[in-house]
């Protein structure tokens, strides 16, 4: 018999008292596990989806909106901006690129974006099967949209009005699928790409009641928003306030926009962070005494071990052993909570096919995990386990 | 076996014991007869090696005990103590099987299934070895804590009050189920008990090579101005 296996039957011999120390280290460690679940992939998103746009230039409103609708889409954007005015931007010296982005319709709540190639190029997205578009309402689906919307090529499709499922169906124009992307881990994955002269034409057809209407329409087009990257890191300093105060636009740094919203979050994960520490401080002591009793109702069988021969060290690691086990068990219970509740976070959010949040991601930081729930276990343990080492066996015996 | 010389065991704050002068041949009984609190448990306390005499020579098994130390005393008591204790402290988390394992975990030895079923077999309990000790009878669980006492063959038995609260039946049972066992493994028995009825339930001489030896241990009573001078006084009957 192994000091592992005799912990171990010692433990569940009380397995209402020893479930409740599982359960409450693993609340506590459940907690943790989300904490470094949703930041990793929250950090995970922002890097990948904010790489390489140095400044969003879209309609004056909130700057955070701005940034979270165009470039992460999880928001509705602030309104729409002249496609003249993004022209003249594109001339501006301090600018080495612009891709532009028009929002407007989607397809079951998968949004579908007008834009360009260089969106695609930026991201480094490549089709798995067909090609990129090479005309209008030709559509590239993203790798999880197309998988959740059952799309294939060739299929076609109209657009609603709106960035939410439900709004007024565009008939008349459908959209054909000839290309599906690769997964790529970026945003690119839940939206349906097309050219942006579709989603003009979409809106043209709908609304121009003929062509001298169609053609006012088409000198004043308009696109969500642009994705700008500067030629160089010094055009920080002047761009977005040119943009803020010469323009009827606005420039948003989704630097700094994350950096806000991060530490908006930042209470509220501080407030869980919290809880969980108040959770695991209650686990703790909870060990604590369930070993503190154990030792205190099982002096004469600890005593007749040692009787038996065992040295105290052996004695007490017995004792370590048991919460070792709380440990471990604790560990992978949390680990598994933590997951199912990142799990359920994702499903409520992709509800709107917004964030890439999910369970069943083990990340490196994870690891902490198990060292916690060992630090704890471990440490309650501590006190206990020198009683047991105390254990004089001199007690089996009652002498004096 | 065991032979004691001039020992004696001063308590840092109480009284001071001394003890007589014996000898106990391989495969003998010794019954510690006397009221409790005369030094029955602290002479077994001395014979197992849990404590050393505060002056006075002990060997046990042919190993001068006064100056062990507490590893080494651990692990010759593994070897050569077998313990029956008043209370049993079967473990009620482990099965029959399981405590006896435990036994040579304490000991530091590998699980051996087989010297399990051998010993269990031998006190006639090898049916109970997937039982807890909840679910044994207490002639049962005094069987099963007198399994796990021989598994690793102790050559010394010693057995703490074992008749205690047992009606006449089950204590002329325990001892002769005792004696029987030491005898089966050739072992010293040394049978601490305050009841007057064990006495007689050993017969003189069991297959007339065991030497039975009745002592009988009295509480020193020494004036505090005794106890001050170290002065030991010990009363002994046979």
């Amino acid at each position: 018999m192994k000091t592992l296996s005799l912990a171990w039957h010692y433990l569940w011999s009380r397995p209402l008292g020893a479930a409740l120390n599982v359960l409450l280290l693993a609340l506590g460690l459940a907690s943790i596990t989300f904490l470094l679940l949703v930041g990793h992939q929250l950090s995970r998103a922002f890097d990948r989806d904010l790489a390489g746009i140095d400044v969003v230039v879209g309609a004056k409103g909130s700057p955070m909106q701005l940034i979270l609708s165009g470039v992460l889409h999880i928001e509705i954007p602030p309104g729409n901006v002249p496609l003249k005015a993004v022209r003249e931007l594109e001339k501006h010296p301090l600018v080495a690129s612009i891709i532009p982005i028009s929002l407007g319709d989607n397809l079951r709540g998968f949004r579908i974006v007008g834009t360009s190639h260089a969106y695609l190029s930026h991201y480094q997205a490549t089709p798995a099967q067909g090609q990129l578009w090479t005309q209008p309402m030709q559509v590239v689906v993203g790798a999880t949209a197309a998988r959740k919307l059952g799309l294939v090529l060739g299929n076609t499709f109209a657009g609603s009005h709106g960035l939410g499922a439900g709004g007024h169906l565009h008939g008349d124009s459908l959209y054909t699928v000839v290309g599906i992307l690769a997964p790529g881990g970026s945003v690119l994955d839940r939206l349906i790409l097309t050219d942006t002269a579709s989603v003009w034409k979409v809106h043209e057809d709908y609304t121009a009641v003929d062509d001298d209407d169609r053609k006012i329409m088409e000198d004043e087009r308009e696109i969500t928003m642009a994705l700008v990257q500067y030629k160089t890191p010094m055009a920080a300093m002047s761009f977005p306030r040119y943009v803020n105060t010469s323009t009827e636009m606005q420039a948003a740094s989704p630097a700094l926009e994350v950096t806000r919203l991060l530490n908006m979050l930042g209470l509220g994960t501080d407030v869980l962070r919290a809880f969980a520490g108040v959770l695991l401080l209650t686990a703790g002591l909870s060990v604590f005494i369930a070993l503190w009793s154990a030792v205190r109702e099982r002096r004469g069988d600890l005593a007749l071990l040692r009787m038996l021969g065992a040295p105290p060290g052996k004695v007490a690691a017995l004792l370590l052993c048991e919460a070792l086990w709380l440990g471990l068990l604790a560990a992978g219970l949390g680990l598994l909570l933590g997951q199912g509740f990142a799990a359920g976070l994702g499903w409520f959010l992709q509800l709107d096919n917004s964030l890439l949040i999910g369970g069943m991601v083990w990340p490196p930081e994870l690891a902490v995990v198990p060292g916690i729930a060992l630090l704890v276990s471990l440490g309650a343990a501590l006190l206990p386990a020198f009683g047991a080492y105390r254990v004089s066996v001199l007690e089996l015996l009652q002498v004096r | 076996m065991i032979q004691t010389r001039g020992l004696c065991f001063r308590y840092p704050d109480g009284p001071v014991l001394s003890f007589p002068d014996i000898d106990v041949a391989q495969g003998a009984v010794l019954l510690l007869s006397g009221p409790s609190g005369c030094g029955k448990s602290t002479w077994l306390a001395l014979v197992a090696a849990l404590m050393a005499p505060t002056s006075g020579a002990l060997t046990v098994a042919g190993l001068p005990l006064n100056a062990l130390k507490t590893i080494a005393a651990d692990a010759w008591r593994a070897r050569a103590i077998g313990f029956l204790p008043q209370k049993l402290h079967l473990s009620s988390a482990l099965t029959v099987q399981q405590n006896l394992a435990m036994a040579q975990w304490a000991a530091g030895q590998a699980e051996d299934a087989a010297a399990i079923a051998r010993a269990l077999q031998a006190l006639g309990v090898q049916d109970l070895a997937g039982r807890k000790p909840g679910q044994l009878s207490g002639g049962q669980a005094q069987r099963v804590a007198l399994a796990r006492a021989v598994l690793l063959k102790p050559q010394v038995i010693l057995a703490d009050e074992p008749t205690a609260s047992l009606d006449d039946e089950a204590a002329a049972d325990a001892v002769t189920l005792l004696l029987q066992t030491a005898a089966k493994q050739g072992a010293t028995l040394v049978i601490a008990t305050h009841d007057a009825r064990v006495a007689s339930l050993i017969p003189p001489g069991i297959d007339g090579q065991i030497g039975f030896q009745p002592l009988r241990m009295l509480r020193s009573q020494l004036s505090k101005d005794e106890q001050a001078a170290g002065q030991l006084s010990a009363g002994s009957a046979a």
